[in-house]
């Protein structure tokens, strides 16, 4: 059972090790950590004004409702 | 404006102003570096400000014609968005002028024209707040929002060019000259005035609805107490 575990270990996470020893670049996803991850505050900064807007929007159907009801 | 349209268009605009001016292309200049891109978030609040008020300014002369409570509600609540938009246009001028003239006031005329601009609001604001009855609120409030437009242009746009101002386009030079080169720059800003613009306006129109609705809720009252 140990043994079997074992190449099933060796066999799911051999292909990560070849990452680690290729010595050149390898073409990642790296595109949030480039240029100082200001991609990373742009995507913030997105995600504060998606909630504001939603915000806004559920504010501006409540008073849509409330002139309906008058 | 009727429809939903300008609301998404709204939101889009400020979505690419967000990308776009973090992101996008900018000239490499000495001293303001990567704060030039404050042009599409420190500056549309000044353009908004402008174009709210001028809304105040004509739902005011409608209200002076029409006598309708309607009209003075929305001048009104236009004056309030127009001023917290001022008053973000201060706030964030101060930050830029620290890191690019080296104070937060700085004395400029420019600067200290919108400071005695957003007073004159101020005292628009308790105008209102000092007169109980509706027409002469209505009346006083109006009149006074007109000239207080028209002080504010001279202001903001006329003195600050016939003295030296750090601000671009003082000493008689027409604004934005020194941006006129860069395209990528007018790409972004452009679209980032109409976006702020129509964000503040979002606003004004849900205060005005609000304010409208409690007005209708406060003459339903009335007339039960009548009835009585």
């Amino acid at each position: 059972m140990k043994k079997f575990l074992h190449i099933l270990l060796a066999l799911l996470l051999g292909p990560f090790s070849l990452f680690a020893q290729s010595p050149d670049q390898v073409e990642m996803a790296d595109l949030m950590r480039s240029n100082g991850k200001i991609y990373v505050v742009v995507a913030t900064i997105v995600i504060v004004f998606i909630g504001f807007f939603i915000y806004l929007i559920r504010i501006d159907r409540k008073v849509s409702q409330i002139e309906k009801d008058l | 404006m009727k429809g939903k349209w300008w609301k998404y268009l709204c939101i889009v605009l400020i979505f690419y102003t967000l990308i776009m001016g973090l992101l996008g292309k900018v000239p490499r200049l000495a001293i303001v570096n990567e704060g030039i891109r404050n042009l599409y978030f420190h500056v549309p609040m000044w353009f908004g400000m402008i174009l709210i008020l001028l809304m105040s300014v004509i739902y005011s002369i409608r209200y002076l014609r029409s006598g309708n409570m309607v009209d003075d509600i929305w001048a009104a609540e236009s004056t309030q968005v127009g001023m917290i938009m001022g008053i973000l246009g201060i706030i964030t001028g101060m930050m830029w002028a620290q890191y690019t003239w080296g104070t937060y006031w700085h004395g400029d005329p420019k600067q200290n024209g919108a400071a005695i601009g957003l007073l004159i609001y101020f005292a628009y604001s308790i105008l209102r707040g000092a007169i109980q009855d509706e027409q002469q609120r209505g009346r006083i409030s109006a009149v006074y929002n007109i000239f207080a437009y028209a002080c504010l242009i001279p202001l903001l746009f006329i003195l600050p060019r016939l003295t030296d101002s750090m601000h671009p386009g003082s000493g008689g030079n027409p604004g934005f000259n020194t941006y006129d080169l860069d395209r990528n720059m007018r790409l972004v800003f452009y679209p980032s005035i109409i976006a702020w613009t129509l964000l503040g306006w979002w606003i004004v129109s849900l205060r005005a609805r609000l304010r409208i609705v409690e007005e209708h809720l406060q003459e339903e009252k009335l007339e039960e107490t009548f009835a009585d």
